[in-house]
């Protein structure tokens, strides 16, 4: 095991990953010579050379075409956005050509990509650098979507993205860049679609992804200081979506919470409450609960923003005030 | 025959244009019986375009087409009854009935499918001509375009992308006059919508005749040329007209009658026959082909009639590489 922050373990996944297979190429916007806005991809450069890792002009069409044509005619490319905001820029790339294409053609075309972004609120942005769009992304059938919340499975998933046949969105949240945690040494790929249980109890079970995921353990811990006790989920991968895991472990505890970053209407929260509503109706004690952002445009100045994501507090609260 | 160029090519030219012309009628047509439904964007009257780059390019190289696609898609072998079948949303339709008339796609033969959201196969281009520069092959990626597509971002990022990192792409822009219903010239601030971007990426400015074959070829063969030393892409404007409106919607009652009867009297197919005959061919050599690739769009017609309508089993089938649909477990 070796102590890497976030961004270090994007840099080894990548890595790791360009080692193995020649054909893995690189692109985006700075993210070479510079290392990346977020230095997430520094020494790339140096190690596999101009020809892999490509500097491009603020041309989000033309990287994500790019990245799709030459996916279509063998390589396995890996394209950065730099902030998630910016893919409604390029959403067409993402939404009606590399999503669809495999399925227009019967099949014929294989579009074998990931796509990284920075992703989330919490470094005071303002609006247009904040979102939280992994819920646009998976309101598309094609893409898989991906939301690590800890180096290990930054290095892990990407890794696993990479090697994935079908094309992947890979959010990574710019809140947890610094974060810092063990990685497995040596080769470490995960399975797509897993989610992972990171505490146990009998109370009540929070679902989270990304930077809530960190948030949602510390509430349990807090919860557990008065005699509550919490399940943890980390989602992972919303599509594929690992529904096994979150109806069993809501089953146990009859009680549901999610904790969601994306604004309120049609965060990936309600389409899990909908999931478990169906299908474990008469396991459940009490209505599902979402804790989301609410539906506005993320604001900037520290104390606003703080106080429209989800924090610790606000969850354990939350969660308190609906066990009764 | 016609100065450097040999019977074959004229020939294979000759055939390529008419084999695009017999199916954008038969098209027509089986749209006219309800045989075909949606839309259908014909190039009636553009086959050279098409043809011209198809008989030049190699069999392994790439092509990007639009919705208005069925001829580029053609002339890279795409076969004729899987074509019309996908039109008439039939079993054997070259995409299972799944695509339809604007996203033909025959990866087997390097057509790397139809696009319909104006602009973005232009960048998709980039990246086929990156990855034979990065895998040192000799293919060239060659993408089709309207004039009207040259007012989107998408034209602007691909052609800068593609001069900076001087790929082996050949950018063709067939300037038919018209953006869908309105003329180029209305909404674009230079007079050759193409041809008078190219030095914005250091491109020469090229503008062809894009209902003359021969030219087209020429053309063709110069940027093939160009883009397999090395030496990056290019950008060729070709001027042309459509024979019909812009899709099956539009009458297109906005064009002048006179304008519309100096296109008609240029017809590229009509134009190319003559010049045949100057240069030797017989009427009777003529006729013997043009009838037997009109018995094979017949043929392929009757096949693709026969075809049963898909099965419903394919809706969830292929989202993923594994064949599916699953997005849970
Ligand atoms: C992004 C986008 N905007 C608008 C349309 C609707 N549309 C379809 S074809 C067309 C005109 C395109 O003109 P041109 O590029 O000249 O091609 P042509 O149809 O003449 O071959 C328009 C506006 C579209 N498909 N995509
Ligand atoms: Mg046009």
């Amino acid at each position: 095991m070796a102590q890497l922050t976030y961004r270090e373990a994007v840099a080894e996944g990548i890595a790791q990953e360009m080692r193995r297979d020649n054909n893995v190429v690189f692109l985006g916007e700075d993210i070479a010579a510079a290392g990346g806005v977020f230095k997430a991809t520094v020494g790339l450069f140096e190690e596999f050379g101009e020809k892999r890792v490509i500097d491009t002009p603020i041309s989000e069409n033309a990287i994500l075409g790019a990245a799709m044509g030459a996916a279509m005619t063998g390589l396995k490319p890996i394209a950065e956005i730099m902030f998630s905001d910016f893919l409604a820029v390029c959403w067409d790339m993402v939404v009606n050509e590399i999503a669809k294409a495999r399925y227009m053609t019967n099949g014929q075309v294989k579009v074998p990509l990931v796509i990284r972004t920075a992703n989330g609120g919490g470094s005071r942005f303002g609006a247009q650098h904040s979102q939280s769009v992994e819920n646009w992304a998976m309101a598309v059938p094609g893409i898989k979507v991906v939301a690590p919340s800890n180096p290990s499975d930054v290095k892990g998933l990407l890794a696993a993205a990479i090697r994935d046949p079908d094309p992947v969105l890979f959010f990574e949240h710019k809140s947890l860049y610094a974060m810092k945690g063990e990685v497995p040494n040596g080769e470490h790929v995960l399975e797509l679609g897993k989610a992972s249980v990171l505490r146990q109890g009998d109370d009540a079970t929070i679902v989270a992804l990304a930077a809530m995921v960190p948030r949602a353990v510390k509430a349990a811990e807090i919860l557990a200081t008065k005699g509550i006790e919490v399940t943890v989920v980390d989602v992972r991968s919303l599509v594929p979506l690992d529904t096994q895991t979150i109806l069993a472990e809501t089953v146990k505890t009859g009680r549901l919470f999610t904790v969601e970053e994306n604004p309120r209407l049609c965060g990936w929260g309600s389409e899990i409450s909908s999931i478990v509503t169906e299908e474990c109706f008469y396991d459940l004690d009490a209505p599902v609960i979402r804790i989301t952002t609410p539906h506005v445009p993320l604001p900037s100045s520290d104390n606003l923003e703080d106080a429209t994501i989800p924090t610790v507090e606000r969850i354990v609260e939350t969660i308190l005030k609906n066990m009764g | 025959m016609s100065e450097n160029m040999g019977n074959k090519v004229s020939l294979e030219l000759y055939r390529t244009q008419l084999l695009a012309r017999y199916f954008e009628q038969r098209a027509s047509d089986l749209f006219l019986e309800n045989l075909v439904k949606g839309t259908n964007h014909l190039a009636l009257g553009q086959e050279a375009v098409a043809a011209g780059f198809g008989v030049a390019m190699n069999k392994s190289d790439y092509t990007y087409c639009t919705y208005r696609g069925h001829t580029h898609t053609l002339v890279r072998g795409a076969p004729v009854a899987p074509m019309l079948g996908e039109l008439m949303g039939r079993e054997c339709g070259i995409l299972g009935g799944k695509g339809g008339s604007m996203h033909l796609t025959s990866v087997e033969h390097g057509a790397m499918g139809s696009y319909a959201i104006i602009g973005a196969q232009l960048c998709i281009a980039l990246g086929s001509a990156w990855s034979a520069q990065y895998l040192g092959t000799d293919q060239v990626t060659t993408v089709f375009f309207g004039d009207g597509t040259t007012n989107i971002g998408t034209f602007h990022e691909a052609l800068n992308m593609a001069a900076v990192w001087k790929l082996p792409v050949v950018f063709v822009c067939e300037n038919n006059l018209y953006m869908e219903y309105t003329p180029i010239g209305k909404v674009t601030a230079v007079e050759h919508p193409g041809a008078d971007r190219a030095s914005a990426y250091g491109l020469d400015s090229i503008i062809v005749d894009g209902n003359d074959a021969d030219a087209v070829y020429h053309a063709a063969q110069d940027a093939y040329a160009r883009a397999r030393a090395g030496d990056g892409p290019s950008l060729i404007e070709c001027k042309t007209y459509r024979h019909q409106g812009h899709s099956r919607a539009d009458p297109g009652k906005y064009r002048p009658k006179e304008e519309v009867e100096a296109w008609f009297a240029r017809d590229p197919i009509s134009m190319y026959r003559l010049r045949m005959m100057e240069n030797g061919f017989t009427d009777e050599d003529l006729t013997e082909m043009e009838t037997e690739i009109q018995n094979t769009i017949d043929e392929a017609t009757e096949v693709a009639k026969l075809s049963p309508v898909p099965s419903l089993d394919i809706i969830d089938k292929d989202v993923w590489a594994d064949g599916g649909s699953a997005w849970r477990n």
